[in-house]
């Protein structure tokens, strides 16, 4: 449990009193009441969403508007993405930086043609919405969050809208599932094939009813949340990466396009661009322990038993799928090869854990 | 065979000199599905709220501690090959650890089914 919070001070979703009537166990998460397990236990909600399909609640993410006139160039501004030309009706993974090159916060946005819709970490809302209306206005979407994801999430979708089908992943498109407009995004953050269904408060439930009654849909909590995108290699902001963190470093290259690389024009673009061009003394790397014992966030990671810490674990659980223990961290550059052997030191022993290329499992997007 | 518990959620079952010692079956619905489990060397000399069992559920680790003075006889490796055991059978196959007592009368001393059904609400 997270210290600081009492559950009468928590914001709720629209989703909570269903998520007690299924069980859920509520705990505080970034401010927010959010269901971390439901009855079936975190293990076989992993497990499930992987083999079937999981419905998740993200209602605690906000959802922004964005519309001005100057959205597109105020968002290149702020991030080293390609916003100017991503087409209408596509999504993408975006990084806001500050001047000294770290990472501000992880999101997705999506061209909606005459607007663009962003969706922010509940624990960074309260910094982004201003620091994203320095630069353009914005709207805060006052609406549920849900993530459908796994091998049925296409045919449980479909049952309430078939347009889903000509989905591809990435795809954004405002569709009904019952009556009023949703934002729909074939995208997730499990590694699976799936979407993310942004719905009027109104038909939050109905919406969630409706998909629970498909075949193979179970809700699932925050805990196995946490697993899947960990096996998925996905980042956790505030764990994997940070303000302390760059996304040259944390290994996200990827997200930031050639012309915002080679350009430049968004906040500590002289530090990324250096580190592009010279390299980092650190890595993100993933990382698999040699035996049962799941190494945690905060364990030190070393070379060689009693030598110096080269590297800090920043996530780590067991992987259901993967059938052991699975983590991420950072370690030095020069240890980052894959297969490279460490040791992490975890409650005064030495454990030996093994540099992993991520993702830990297959990502099943639809392509 | 008389069986007593802990304000740590352990159960102890009186077993000719020894006692075997477990979870209940509240401590482990709260710490969820069991992964990993690192128990002591048999042989080992134990004093009471010594942490000699290392647990981590998906969730986090926790450490068991000894209920009582005494010496650790048997684990139970099976729990070791399959944490799960835990959580499917606290009471019985998911035993923990065989233990003599230093003074067998601290047992008669820790709460009965019903003062720990109390203790948990």
């Amino acid at each position: 449990m997270q210290r600081g919070y009492r559950m009468t001070d928590l914001k709720t979703t629209p989703l909570a009193q269903l998520h007690r009537t299924l069980g859920g166990k509520m705990v505080p998460f970034a401010g927010w009441e959010m269901p971390v397990q439901f009855p079936m236990g975190v293990m076989q909600e992993h497990l499930h969403t992987r083999a079937h399909a999981g419905l998740f609640d993200v209602s605690h993410m906000a959802q922004l508007r964005l519309e001005g006139a100057n959205r597109v160039e105020a968002l290149e501004r702020l991030m080293p993405v390609n916003v100017a030309e991503l087409k209408p009706g596509r999504q993408r993974y975006g990084l806001l930086t500050a001047a000294d090159g770290g990472i501000l916060d992880d999101l997705m946005f999506a061209n909606m043609g005459d607007w663009i819709y962003v969706v922010v970490n509940a624990a960074r809302a309260d910094h982004d919405i201003p620091h994203i209306q320095s630069a353009t206005s914005v709207e805060v979407l006052d609406r549920a969050l849900i993530a459908l994801q796994g091998p049925k999430a296409e045919d449980a979708l479909a049952a309430l809208n078939d347009a889903v089908r000509d989905m591809r992943f990435m795809d954004a498109r405002v569709m009904p599932l019952i009556d009023g407009d949703c934002i729909v995004t074939r995208s997730g953050y499990t590694g699976e094939d799936g979407f993310e269904i942004s719905v009027p408060k109104a038909e939050a439930v109905a919406v969630v009813e409706a998909l629970l009654e498909q075949e193979g849909v179970a809700p699932i909590g925050l805990g196995a949340r946490d697993s899947l995108r960990l096996e998925a290699g996905l980042c956790l902001y505030g764990n994997d990466i940070d303000e302390t963190t760059t996304p040259v470093e944390g290994g996200l290259i990827w997200a930031m396009q050639k012309r915002r690389r080679e350009q430049g024009g968004f906040p500590g673009a002289d530090v990324i661009q250096r580190q592009l061009a010279e390299g980092t003394t650190r890595q993100r790397v993933g990382l698999q322990p040699e035996g049962r014992a799941p190494v945690r966030a905060g364990t030190t990671l070393h070379a060689v038993e009693n030598g110096p810490v080269i590297g800090t674990v920043t996530s780590g659980t067991f992987g259901p799928s993967v059938g052991g223990p699975v983590a991420m961290g950072y370690v030095e550059t020069s240890q980052a090869q894959p297969g490279t052997m460490l040791y992490a030191h975890l409650r005064g022993k030495y454990v030996a854990i093994r540099v992993a290329t991520l993702p830990f499992v297959q990502q099943t997007y639809k392509r | 065979m008389t069986v007593k518990y802990t304000e740590e959620h352990e159960w102890l079952k009186q077993d000719g000199d020894e006692v075997i010692v477990g979870i209940t079956e509240h401590a482990q619905a709260q710490l969820g599905d069991l992964v990993f489990v690192e128990l002591p060397e048999p042989g080992i000399k134990v004093a009471k709220d010594d942490e000699i069992v290392v647990i981590e559920s998906v969730k986090a680790a926790s450490d068991i501690m000894a209920p009582l003075d005494g010496e650790v006889t048997a684990v139970n490796e099976k729990i070791v090959e399959t944490p799960s055991l835990v959580n499917e059978d606290p009471l019985e196959e998911g035993w923990f650890f065989r233990m003599t007592l230093d003074d067998p009368s601290e047992f008669d001393d820790l709460m009965d089914e019903q003062a720990y059904k109390a203790f948990i609400g």
